[in-house]
């Protein structure tokens, strides 16, 4: 048994991501049409020359006939898929295998969250009924668990390390403002971020992700016909998902530095694309940044930064927009908010505009000739939660 | 011999200051009383008393189980039901809920008594309060207590029950509509001329039914056969004091100035208190004055002496928090009622899920792989260390202790005392060995945002986490070991 991934053969052919909003005035339908939209276009095909469909949305539909009722899909299968918050990578991942086992030509994958018709702040999840002995606490309460861990594992001190976080904030959202998509187009300071009331933990309002609705979507293609629609396609070189088993919450040995999910699923993603120095051989990484001690612990569990020394990193610039490795250059979850079903593939949307060259000029990063990227999004918690890593790359081989 | 095997009380960690409701409404204020949290009600209370009675006798397995407030959480569906899962009693076990008169408690105390079974654990509980500024909110107290009756097959009895009597009538002192926070009162001197009456005539009654003497040399011997304390219980504090001045005696145990009144608790807790510094051969009568008066006569046996009450009443005393905002005090007991955070409120818990997972939930029993030694919490059928299968047994946890690895303070998340305090804990081995006892991310209660630190120690405590639909979900939380 082993992870053999599909290298080089499935191709990208068209992109479309909405802005990421509080869109009072659209509904899953006028999201997922908007994308959808602009994705047919990006790939020059319409909803009849695709031949199978995957849905990715946490909580604002079931089953694929939303989709197919919202787009008027005819005779075709649509696929409802959730894996938390990496489900609109998920929906990629089945588009993407559908076309390589040969079932399919073309695929679509597309995600949507309606976040903000819940009536309440924050995500929420659906309550499955259970036996009322499972925990309440919020992601952001769960995240901020890791900052006492880490401050203490490698004797950093614990103020250095809350401005270090602010800093990965302040980064995304310098990033953000030169995004016409994001939700949030104003730079923060560091000394501005600190000085914010703590909502859980030491982490502030501005330590989490903001909350938007939006859709995101990738067309997808056997790679050998991706130039029949495309001379800038993007190649698949890796995807991987690691759902943890939980153990994490109950293993005394889990010390909250570190997640383990994220971990396999990059050395996997590493191994299928035959990547054997990230920080240098990748151009690009968009990351799951829900909170930003998430982003600064994937800096190492993501092979960018040694163990312990991600902090150091980031203090030094090396994931900035014009650092070593550009990381969240479209801003992240930090400046686009989270409508969980779609993030994925916004992230992808990144890598779409940046390794064909296409970002706004003051956004594209310089490092794009590269010719890899890389995707993480996560979903669930330290100690129980899922993780994807996607590799795309601009050439073959 | 039959009588009390073991008794115990458990105060809340919280008092209110009477000085802080007088600030707030103008007048004065004197002492505390006990405040159950926000997470406790009548039947957590049962339960933590329970839980002390029975570690002090651990051989016994009572047969029968009652459980008496004037404040039950459920009506229709028995809330003992929930206390018999909480201190894992076995099927066998039959549970009653006695209530929801004050006179429940001393009913259900002298039911066990006069029953012939081996063993009953007679529980009680109260959460009192009323009206802002009421006498009731000021005088009242909450506590829980459980009183094990049996007789020596079942452990050694400490205080054996004599005999004693009981006088009942029918009159309006009290009374309160199920429902209401109000208890409203009849004029005070008519309760007082009432109980004074029926008082001394079940006094007369008891010392008659058993042939003790009224008091050391009152008989006009030197007989130690005679009454060497009283403890006077009930809700009518004239009525208490009148009686004692009639007897010419005073009550061996005062709560009024720490915890209050304990309400149908009160009897059991002035006994249990009195059990805890009891010396062998005195002669205690436990005298009740509501709606009605019963009188418990009871000897201090030697057995007394090896008794270890597992946590005294005065050790708990010591241990409270008497910081208690009297606005919090108000929002716990629904009197005041603050915005909630904007967040969902949590949907009902399960019935049929609960169902499944009642040692777990009720009892906080996790599982252990036989392999691999891990404790799984909650309790699983595959090991996450080495995917064992079904090679698990049952490991009671609840009265393990643990450690704090990592906390959090939640200021987001829903919770009817917001914030919510939060710890990853270790676990010690639950038989004591070197061994990992695993670990639980679990709520922290009985403590505030600034008072928790990396490597505190925790014990566990059965709390009510919240209510919707009218299910109050119950389940167990980590509290400072103090």
């Amino acid at each position: 048994m082993s992870s053999h991934g599909i290298k080089d053969r499935v191709a990208i052919i068209g992109m479309g991501c909405t802005p990421f909003r509080e869109h009072w005035d659209k509904g899953t339908d006028d999201l997922m049409i908007d994308a959808a939209k602009e994705t047919f276009a990006s790939a020059g095909l319409d909803k009849d020359q695709i031949d199978a469909f995957w849905f990715g949305t946490a909580q604002s539909a079931m089953s694929g006939v939303p989709m197919a009722s919202a787009l008027k899909i005819e005779g075709k299968p649509v696929s409802r898929v959730e894996n938390f918050c990496a489900t609109g990578s998920e929906a990629l991942r089945q588009a993407c295998y559908a076309v390589a086992s040969g079932a399919y030509d073309t695929a679509m994958a597309l995600g949507v969250e309606k976040v903000k018709d819940s009536g309440f702040q924050g995500l929420n999840a659906f309550p499955i009924p259970n036996d009322g002995t499972n925990r309440t606490l919020t992601a952001a309460a769960m995240f901020s668990l890791v900052l006492p861990a880490y401050a203490e594992k490698y004797g950093v001190d614990k103020d250095e390390l809350r401005r270090t976080v602010a800093r990965i904030a302040s980064k995304n959202h310098h990033n953000g403002a030169r995004n016409p998509r994001a939700m949030y187009r104003r730079e923060m300071d560091v000394d501005a971020i600190c000085k914010m009331g703590a909502v859980a933990g030491q982490l502030s309002v501005m330590d989490c992700a903001g909350v938007a609705d939006g859709s995101a979507a990738a067309i997808v293609c056997r790679a050998e016909d991706a130039h029949r629609y495309t001379d800038k396609p993007l190649y698949v070189k890796a995807l991987s998902f690691v759902a943890g088993n939980g153990s994490g919450l109950i293993d005394s040995t889990y010390d909250y530095t570190t997640f383990r999910e994220c971990e396999a699923a990059a050395k996997d993603a590493y191994q299928q694309a035959g990547i054997t120095d990230p920080i240098s051989q990748l151009a690009m990484a968009e990351v799951h940044d829900c909170f930003t001690p998430t982003e600064l612990v994937l800096m190492e569990d993501l092979g960018f930064s040694e163990r312990g020394e991600a902090w150091k990193d980031v203090n030094a610039g090396v994931f900035d927009l014009g650092g070593q490795l550009p990381v969240n250059c479209d801003g992240g979850l930090k400046s686009f908010g989270h409508p969980v079903g779609a993030s994925g593939l916004r992230m992808i949307f990144e890598a779409w505009l940046q390794l064909r060259h296409e970002a706004p000029e003051e956004r594209q990063i310089k490092t794009a000739d590269r010719g890899l990227a890389l995707t993480h999004n996560l979903g669930g918690y330290p100690g129980e939660m899922v993780s994807f890593v996607g590799i795309y790359g601009s050439q073959l081989g | 011999m039959r009588g009390i095997i073991s008794a115990a009380a458990y105060l809340p960690y919280w008092r209110l200051e009477r000085s802080a409701i007088g600030a707030f409404h103008g007048g004065r204020g004197t002492g505390t009383r006990t405040v159950a949290s926000y997470d406790e009600d009548t039947t957590t209370l049962a339960v933590e008393a329970g839980r002390l009675t029975l570690k002090a006798a651990p051989d016994a397995v009572p047969e029968t189980l009652w459980f008496a407030t004037s404040n039950p959480t459920y009506a229709e569906k028995t809330n003992a039901t929930i206390i018999h899962a909480a201190l894992r009693l076995p099927a066998s076990t039959a549970v009653f809920d006695a209530g929801s008169a004050v006179r429940s408690g001393i009913g259900a105390l002298r039911a066990a008594l006069r029953s012939g079974e081996s063993s009953v654990l007679v529980t009680a509980a109260d959460i009192r309060t009323g009206p802002a500024n009421s006498p009731d909110e000021s005088a009242g107290g909450d506590a829980g207590t459980a009183v094990l009756v049996g007789d020596e097959s079942a452990g050694p009895v400490i205080a054996e029950y004599l005999g004693g009597a009981s006088v009942t009538r029918e009159f309006l002192d009290r009374w309160r509509a199920p429902g209401e926070a109000r208890t409203k009162a009849w004029e005070e001197r008519f309760g007082e001329t009432q109980y004074l009456e029926l008082g001394m005539k079940a006094w007369i009654d008891a010392l008659a039914a058993t042939g003790i003497g009224p008091a050391p040399g009152l008989d006009g011997t030197d007989s130690p056969d005679a009454v060497d304390h009283v403890l006077i219980a009930g809700p009518h504090a004239r009525a208490n004091n009148g009686l004692a001045k009639k007897l010419a005696r005073s009550a061996s145990v005062d709560h009024t100035a720490t915890i209050g009144n304990a309400g149908a608790a009160e009897a059991a807790l002035q006994l249990a208190t009195y059990l805890e510094t009891a010396e062998p051969g005195k002669i205690v009568a436990l005298i009740s004055l509501a709606d009605g008066a019963d009188v418990l006569i009871f000897r201090v046996t030697d057995a007394i002496t090896d008794h270890r009450p597992v946590r005294p009443v005065a050790h708990q005393l010591d241990a409270g928090n008497s910081g208690l905002p009297y606005n919090k005090f108000l929002a716990w007991r629904g009197t005041l009622v603050p915005n909630p955070p904007n967040r969902p409120e949590p949907a009902r818990s399960s019935g049929s899920a609960a169902g499944r997972s009642i040692d777990w939930k009720y009892g906080f029993v996790g599982s252990k792989d036989r392999a691999s030694g891990a404790v799984h919490l909650p309790p699983a059928r595959v090991s996450f260390a080495g995917g064992h299968v079904d090679d698990m047994d049952p490991v009671p946890m609840a009265d393990a202790k643990g450690t704090v690895q990592t906390f959090t303070i939640d200021r987001l998340a829903y919770s009817p005392s917001p914030p919510v305090i939060f710890a990853v804990v270790d676990f010690d081995s639950p038989d004591g060995s070197e061994a990992a006892g695993g670990r639980l991310p679990i709520e922290i209660c009985d403590t505030t945002p600034d008072a928790i630190a990396v490597g505190d120690r925790v014990e566990m405590t059965f709390r009510r986490l919240n209510q919707a639909d009218g299910i109050s979900n119950y389940f167990w939380k980590g509290r400072p070991v103090r």
